[in-house]
């Protein structure tokens, strides 16, 4: 099968990380509206994170394009259900499940969606928050995030969860905004406009064009040798 | 089509909670063994055949892999509906190019998901049909004026009293001296928090037990035809008439002969 | 009936001497035989209404739909072999969605309709396949507004702001006439559509059926759906009570 083809390996725009976590009463999720043309902050109007149906939202951070391609699939998947007549509506379980077998078998062919996703949601009445990368890896998670979100966010929900088990609702969109606004201080290619999706046992809402700049606090930048 | 009404009878009922399958097994000769009628597909369908066993089994198969891609892709059960369109359109293709020939079988699909129980029914025709309640098969027209008469019953009915009317329709496609035993037939059973289970030889045996002592042809709940019991003492039936595809009560006129002889 | 194409009916490839391609008129005789489906264009919407006949009280309630949805703005309903149908509706929705995965936006009703009747006409040309047995109506709201066509086993596609198929096809067309198309609301027009399939079914013939009503207008926001419970009881009394009048009428110029 080796035609000599080769697919690209690298992303080129690309968005960096998305957080979620799963609070008493529901599930959150978080990303900011950057498209990243290697270091230049390209686009700064990028809606990373979509509502697939009423139980399940999905979030991506790395290659745009490839993100695009992917919601448009999920997209007509979702319209085949609605002109289907059926019932049951895609859950976020499913949704995982699937997204994770297209991943893994593109990366097999040596033709990976530069992907790393978060979905959130319901499946069968219980909150469901999934994380799907480029070469297929998945699991279920509590709290999940991608890319720099990793790193910085992860251990902060960690710790607050620590004080506190059962998150609500406000508590867990405060920790989400701290966390963006740590990523936004801390990660090169974070942008403070972002996007938040709140899934509930009665849908999914989304709040667009959300900007965390005037809660930053930039005063500290002075004290780092080589500023200007 | 015909190779369906030739096949041994089949029935499927369904209550609010579950679906019931129940088969006639058929044995080609003394030594042999039953034929198998019930299929399982998936922990949650069951499908139940008549006509050519063959083509039943391409069919079963398409089911078990559409099924089983399902489970591998989504993580989640095949809703019926889904399937069925599938095998639908599977079976429509037959009827219609010159090189291919109608699937000579007619299934009953038993299967419980997000909807509910369900019973569907499909014809050579690559029509399905979404039942309350339905028999195929040999002499099924028997079992269907059993099936139409207690209708109303099925909805409210327990798990013990749905096999119940189930093998109480599948007796009706019985000629008289022939009754159901473990050996010939099988029921299949799927419902609400209850995976699918297949019962054969003398697992059968709680569900046919005091069976034959109910009256024949409406019986039980259905007494206001005043139907002489055409059960086992009946034995000596010279009108095999009465076997035929439909018996309604106008045919067994010679009441009161069969009641005297024995 | 079995001397009519004797010798040139074999199959879709042949013609009879006098220019008739009699596969395809048996196919229409199988539209002919089924319940009647009509669809009904007005100046904000197109509405469906079928008489769906059921065979066996052992089906469940709305099993065997005839009308489908194509895709979010567009519908179909279908008269004649309903497996044929169900093949088209395949065919029709991978049309759909091949449209706008490639354009980005739905795909416009004409175009629609001219893609399923092409592949309708396919299947009469060649003798290694028999003609779909069935009529397919596309009722879509897109760019021009709503819109309405019809295609039979021919494949030849009209467009109408009012048509019938089915058994009583005639008599349905009759009552279409006499509506106003143009001057009604889908509101309004769902409920004469319901009385006309309850004029037009055969209570001695064919005792047990089921009407399917389906909408595609402003009100459904631009969406092919069922009519909603509240409107499709509304449509059915008011068939019901319009069908008493008139035998009523009967009675009295007796």
């Amino acid at each position: 099968m080796n035609t000599g083809k080769s697919h690209t390996m690298y992303p080129s725009t690309s968005g960096t990380s998305v957080v979620g976590l799963v609070y008493d009463g529901g599930v959150m999720l978080a990303a900011d509206s950057l498209g990243s043309y290697g270091s230049l902050a390209r686009f700064r109007d990028v809606k990373r994170l979509f509502k697939v149906t009423d139980k399940a939202a999905l979030a991506c951070s790395g290659d745009i394009a490839d993100y695009q391609f992917i919601r448009e699939v999920i997209e007509q998947k979702v319209r085949d259900d609605v002109c289907g007549g059926y019932t049951r509506e895609l859950n976020a379980g499913a949704l995982h499940c699937w997204l994770t077998r297209v991943l893994y078998n593109r990366r097999s062919r040596f033709d990976p969606l530069w992907l790393e996703c978060v979905v959130a949601g319901y499946k069968d009445d219980e909150p469901f928050l999934g994380y799907v990368d480029k070469i297929g890896t998945a699991f279920e998670a509590k709290e999940v995030a991608t890319g720099f979100g990793l790193h910085f966010a992860v251990p902060m929900i960690r710790e607050a969860r620590e004080k506190k088990q059962n998150l609500s609702c406000d508590e867990a969109r405060k920790l989400l905004t701290e966390c963006l606004k740590v990523l936004y201080y801390r990660d090169c290619r974070a942008h403070f406009k972002y996007q938040l999706a709140d899934i509930t046992p009665e849908g999914v809402t989304i709040h667009d064009d959300l900007n965390l700049k005037k809660e930053t606090n930039w005063e500290v930048a002075n004290y780092i040798s080589g500023y200007e | 089509m015909e190779a369906v009404k030739q096949g041994s009878a089949t029935v499927g009922v369904k209550s609010s909670s579950h679906a019931v399958l129940v088969a006639l097994k058929r044995a080609s000769s003394e030594l042999a063994a039953h034929q198998k009628k019930i299929m399982p597909i998936d922990k949650h369908i069951a499908v139940s055949i008549s006509g050519l066993t063959a083509d039943a089994r391409v069919l079963s198969r398409f089911m078990r892999t559409e099924c089983l891609n399902e489970q591998f892709a989504h993580n989640q059960a095949l809703s019926l509906n889904k399937l069925m369109e599938r095998v639908g359109a599977k079976m429509q293709i037959a009827t219609q190019r010159y090189d291919k020939r109608p699937y000579g079988v007619g299934l009953l699909l038993a299967g419980f998901d997000e909807d509910g129980p369900h019973i569907y029914q499909t014809c050579p025709s690559a029509n399905y049909y979404d039942c309350q309640a339905m028999a195929i098969g040999a002499r099924s027209q028997s079992a269907r004026t059993y099936l139409e008469r207690h209708l109303d019953e099925f909805r409210s009915s327990t798990r013990e009293e749905l096999i119940r009317h189930a093998l109480r329709a599948l007796r009706d496609t019985l000629p008289n001296d022939v009754e159901l035993t473990n050996k010939n037939c099988s029921i299949a059973i799927v419902g609400k928090g209850e995976d699918l289970s297949i019962y054969d030889d003398d697992d059968v045996n709680p569900y046919l037990e005091g069976l034959d002592q109910e009256e024949r042809r409406g019986g039980a709940g259905g007494a206001r035809d005043a139907q002489p019991p055409a059960a086992p003492t009946a034995a000596a039936e010279e009108d095999d008439a009465a076997s035929a595809p439909p018996p309604p009560p106008t045919d067994e006129q010679p009441q009161g002969d069969s009641m005297e002889t024995d | 009936m079995s001397s009519i194409g004797t010798g040139y009916d074999l199959s879709a490839s042949q013609f009879s001497p006098d220019g008739r391609v009699f596969q395809v008129e048996y196919a229409q005789k199988a539209v002919e035989n089924s319940g009647t489906a009509i669809g009904l264009r007005c100046k904000d919407g197109v509405v469906f209404a079928v008489e769906k006949i059921i065979s066996s009280k052992l089906y469940e309630h709305g099993a065997n739909k005839r009308i489908f949805t194509v895709d979010t703005h567009a519908g179909m309903a279908c008269a004649g072999l309903l497996a044929d149908a169900r093949a088209i509706v395949d065919v029709a929705r991978i049309e759909a969605s091949n449209y706008r995965a490639e354009y980005g936006m739905p795909i416009p009703c004409k175009l629609l309709a001219e893609r399923v009747s092409t592949y309708l006409h396919a299947y009469t040309l060649y003798s290694a396949v028999r003609p779909y047995g069935c009529s397919v109506m596309i009722g879509a709201f897109d760019h021009d507004g709503p819109q309405l066509y019809l295609i039979d086993p021919s494949g030849m596609c009209n467009g109408y702001f009012g048509c019938a198929v089915g058994k009583a096809k005639q008599n349905a067309k009759t009552e279409i006439e006499k509506l106003k198309l143009k001057d009604l609301t889908c509101r309004e027009l769902v409920k004469e559509a319901a009385k006309i399939i309850y004029l037009v079914h055969d209570e001695v013939k064919d005792r047990h059926f089921e009407m399917e009503l389906s909408w595609v207008c402003e009100e459904s926001g631009g969406l092919h759906q069922l009519v909603p419970e509240t409107v499709y009881k509304e449509a059915e009394r008011y068939a019901k009570a319009a069908l008493e009048e008139d035998s009523s009428d009967e009675d009295e110029e007796m």
